[in-house]
């Protein structure tokens, strides 16, 4: 166990900036939520999963919304709290303590908040270490633990509870149920006991982006390199040059784009990166090199700043990281569940060492 | 007798520039004077000069942009303290009002704050009735410790009568004359930058009306009967009134009148824009005569905001950038003597090597010095220092580009002798007459504006119809403001469509300017 206090936020924050892929959500704003939580309630206890009872409960909480109200009405601990409240009392059991969902992105925050508010503990795993739209899109959903029963709570205290047949089918149901209660609401979800988790979950997550973090603030700071970067994480720069392509659009509830990169010096070297709210395929001149479930993350190439997608500009010059995913992803039933066809690609996964499956 | 006659004014770091201009913008006279301690000192010794042999009577407006208020915020210096009242609960309590603000401005500005009952949804649906209570509670409890409150409530830039009844009320408890500022009238969407803003606006109350008052006695002294504006961060004008409620909104303006500047004197609507001082170098686009906004926020005085500013990108490359002789090859900058180049730099008999030194040396610049001085300087040095140059600005020219294809880039600014001829992506490199007060005209040009932000559903009316609505709606705005509906136009519209949310719903951003009605 070891408490994370307001001191460790922004190394935290920075990891899960470029852990979100370009996309997963502001973590500007969850980190003054976090921030705010530990002041007002005490510092967060992070723990590891071997720490609890095999048949203690715990429970994923994140937020859920449209980004455009999200920054109009800021979600609360309390909002948060009364999700992890009527999950607990719709299963009848007591929560011992909270599991982020995903660890990149502002997911990665709003876990520590509501711990910090409850009093309990945040485990130190998820289910994706990195940013991805959809909540079926988990390591959970690989090893058969249902999202259901999920609770979505609003400000006002109102909650909904879904039971789905699938992981897939609950998120159509939340997402609808979102849009009557305001689209500025909390969803518990993923309830599972500790012995579960140890079969499932990816261990060590916060502590991983954390620790990201802190090297890339090394490297800002010039104390560090990318290569003790690539060493901690296995990943490797793709790409280096400047954007000379960027097309952006809305469909179906998410950002959809394209965004080409010209290699310096070279221009006839070209990447092309396709975008569903994260960076999800990697394209050098025609060949595919980096597919989901492993990471692309893009940073400024003098600053070292993540960039997410929204600031894309042509001009840019950039450094395009390729990052494998977490080793608890190899499992059966990863590229139906995201793999490149899971958002609709026609193309084959690409093994982060280089084979094709 | 015809007022045809404009002044402009430019208050920047190191110089106040005037310009007189007449009605088909033509430059009558022009003057560059050093900008003072006391800022009014240098816009009286500009007035003087650039009036010098020109008929008062036809000047009939007078526009300044000036750096008081961002000077106010980064010296902590004149600022009021502030109550902070969000009308959101149960909605929007996780981050209270001035989080992350640093900690001295935080000090010296809030007072209490809180967060009531009230505020609205998307759809204009209420939050929670607002708890007019709680307003007149916090009002009591304020009113002795600040000179001015700031009202913020969610989505106030589409339903604002939260805002506009908890004003009402604290009038009430407190005297019609207390100041109040109000998030609607300061921001766009994003609560917490919209809010930092307000905060930041009502702080600044007292200094806005040093700077009208100020201005003014400034004109009455070279007894000019004029209409007094100022001009504010998208190019556009603010009346006195306006000037003295939302100073905010001037923040920004110095770049944006020279970038508009530099538009007009050049001739183009379609433009790259580069303004290189004694310090530094900005570049920026210019759409339709407009600088392009920037999409990402924008910090002031440490504090995050959502105020529309030119998009700029800007290295530390001027006049009086500092080139030393390192180890292998050149060091420059990113320190520069500023001002004192003209005093510092070696072709003027200084001791400091400066870019201008290297300018000079390379035919760049003429008329500036003695090239004498500088005969010995290595060759290789002056080619080294000077593709530096080329290449930064190179870098930053094609960063700015929002496409492939090649634009004309204009140069302007007492160090714009240092951008090259050629750049690549560059169709040409403009240098437009009297390039140096570009931005003192960029003020005398400026037009009346108004804009509106608001969150529409196609579904209901269709598209056309809700942006036919804006459209109106700005440009009502825009005559409201005093522009002349005959010149009035729409000049930019942003869509955003509401991921998730239901019924086609679209945040619609509208603005409209148009020459003021004489």
């Amino acid at each position: 166990m070891r408490l994370l206090e307001v001191g460790d936020l922004d190394a935290i924050t920075l990891g899960a900036t470029l852990l979100g892929n370009g996309g997963g959500g502001d973590p500007y704003q969850a980190k003054l939520m976090a921030h705010q939580a530990i002041e007002d309630f005490g510092a967060v206890k992070l723990v590891d999963l071997e720490e609890l009872p095999e048949d203690a409960l715990i429970v994923s909480i994140a937020v859920l919304g449209a980004p455009t109200v999200l920054i109009e009405k800021i979600p609360s601990g309390q909002l948060y709290v009364d999700a992890v409240k009527s999950l607990a009392s719709y299963l009848g059991e007591e929560v011992a303590a909270i599991i982020p969902v995903e660890v990149g992105g502002m997911n990665t925050l709003v876990p520590l908040m509501v711990a910090a508010e409850l009093g309990l503990p945040c485990v130190d795993a998820d289910g994706m270490r990195r940013a991805f739209p959809q909540i079926e899109m988990t390591v959970f959903t690989l090893a058969g633990i249902s999202a259901s029963p999920v609770a979505l709570a609003d400000e006002h205290g109102n909650t909904v509870i879904v039971v789905a047949k699938s992981n897939q089918t609950a998120e159509k149901l939340i997402r609808n149920a979102s849009m009557n209660l305001g689209l500025a609401n909390s969803f518990a979800s993923y309830s599972m006991t500790i012995e579960e988790a140890k079969g499932s979950a990816i261990r060590g997550s916060l502590t991983y982006c954390e620790n990201v973090g802190r090297i890339l603030q090394g490297i800002q700071r010039g104390t560090q390199s990318w290569e003790d970067m690539y060493e901690f994480t296995g990943g490797r720069t793709l790409f280096e040059g400047k954007i000379v392509d960027l097309d952006r659009r809305t469909t179906s509830g998410f950002a959809r784009g394209t965004v080409v990169i010209e290699k310096f010096g070279d221009q006839s070297t070209t990447m092309r990166i396709e975008i569903q709210n994260e960076m999800l395929l990697a394209i050098e001149n025609g060949k595919t090199v980096l597919t989901p479930p492993d990471l692309i993350c893009m940073v400024d190439h003098e600053t070292a700043e993540p960039i997410t997608t929204e600031q894309l500009a042509y001009g840019q010059r950039v450094r395009v990281i390729g990052m494998p995913c977490a080793p608890e992803w190899h499992r059966e039933g990863m590229l139906e569940v995201a793999g490149p066809a899971a958002f609709g690609y026609d193309v084959d996964y690409v093994e982060f060492d280089g084979g094709t499956k | 007798m015809i007022k045809d006659l404009r002044i402009g004014i430019d208050v920047g770091g190191t110089n106040t520039d005037a310009v007189v201009v007449d009605a088909a913008g033509k430059v009558i006279a022009a003057t560059k004077a050093a900008t003072t301690l006391d800022p009014f000192d240098g816009i009286r010794a500009a007035l003087v000069q650039v009036l010098e042999g020109v008929d008062k009577s036809r000047v009939g407006q007078a526009m300044l942009g000036t750096t008081h208020p961002a000077n106010a915020v980064i010296q902590r210096r004149d600022l009021q303290r502030v109550g902070a009242l969000r009308l959101a609960a149960p909605a929007s309590i996780g981050v209270r009002p001035g989080a992350a603000w640093p900690a001295d401005l935080a000090a010296t500005i809030l007072g209490p704050t809180r967060i009531i009952r009230g505020g609205n949804n998307y759809d204009g649906s209420e939050i929670s009735p607002l708890d007019e209570d709680a307003v007149r509670a916090f009002a009591a409890e304020a009113g002795s410790s600040v000179e001015t409150i700031a009202l913020s409530a969610p989505f106030s830039p589409a339903s604002r009568e939260h805002e506009l009844r908890a004003e009402e009320i604290i009038l009430e408890e407190l005297g019609k004359d207390f100041a109040v500022s109000l998030s609607h009238r300061v921001g766009a969407l994003g609560l917490l930058e919209r809010e930092n803003a307000t905060i930041l606006n009502a702080s600044l109350l007292k200094v806005a009306r040093g700077v009208i008052v100020g201005f003014k006695a400034a004109l009455a002294e070279q007894a000019l009967e004029v209409e007094s504006f100022l001009t504010q961060n998208d190019g556009t004008l603010m009346s006195e009134e306006d000037a003295t409620r939302l100073p905010v909104l001037s923040l920004g303006s110095g770049p944006t009148n020279s970038m508009r500047g530099a538009s007009s004197l050049a001739g183009l609507a379609d433009a790259m824009v580069i303004d290189v001082g004694g310090t530094s170098a900005d570049v920026g686009i210019l759409v339709d005569g407009f600088p392009r906004e920037s999409a990402s926020a924008i910090e002031v005085g440490g504090v995050r905001t959502n105020f529309r500013m030119p998009d700029l990108v800007s290295i530390g490359l001027g006049g009086g950038t500092v080139v030393r002789r390192g180890t292998s090859g050149v060091d420059i900058g990113p320190d520069s003597v500023g001002y004192r180049v003209s005093t510092d730099a070696l072709v003027r008999g200084g001791s400091t090597l400066t870019l201008s030194d290297i300018s000079v040396a390379a035919g760049r610049l003429q008329g500036f010095g003695d090239s004498s001085l500088i005969a010995d300087l290595p060759k290789e040095l002056v080619s080294d220092a000077l593709s530096w140059v080329d290449t930064q600005i190179g870098i930053i020219v094609e960063r700015m580009k929002a496409s492939k294809h090649q634009l004309p880039l204009i140069a302007v600014g007492g160090g714009s002798h240092l951008v090259p001829d050629e750049i690549a992506g560059v169709s040409q490199v403009i240098r437009p007459n009297h390039h140096p007060v570009a931005n003192a005209y960029g003020a005398a040009i400026s037009e009346a504006s108004g804009s509106i932000d608001q969150v529409y559903r196609y579904s209901e009316g269709g598209r056309e119809a809700c942006l036919e609505n804006a459209r109106w709606a700005a440009i009502d705005a825009a005559v409201s403001a005093g522009a002349d509906p005959a010149s009035v136009r729409v000049t930019s519209i942003i869509e955003v469509p509401l991921t998730y949310v239901p019924g086609e719903a679209c945040r619609v951003q509208v603005k409209a300017a148009g020459a003021l009605l004489r």
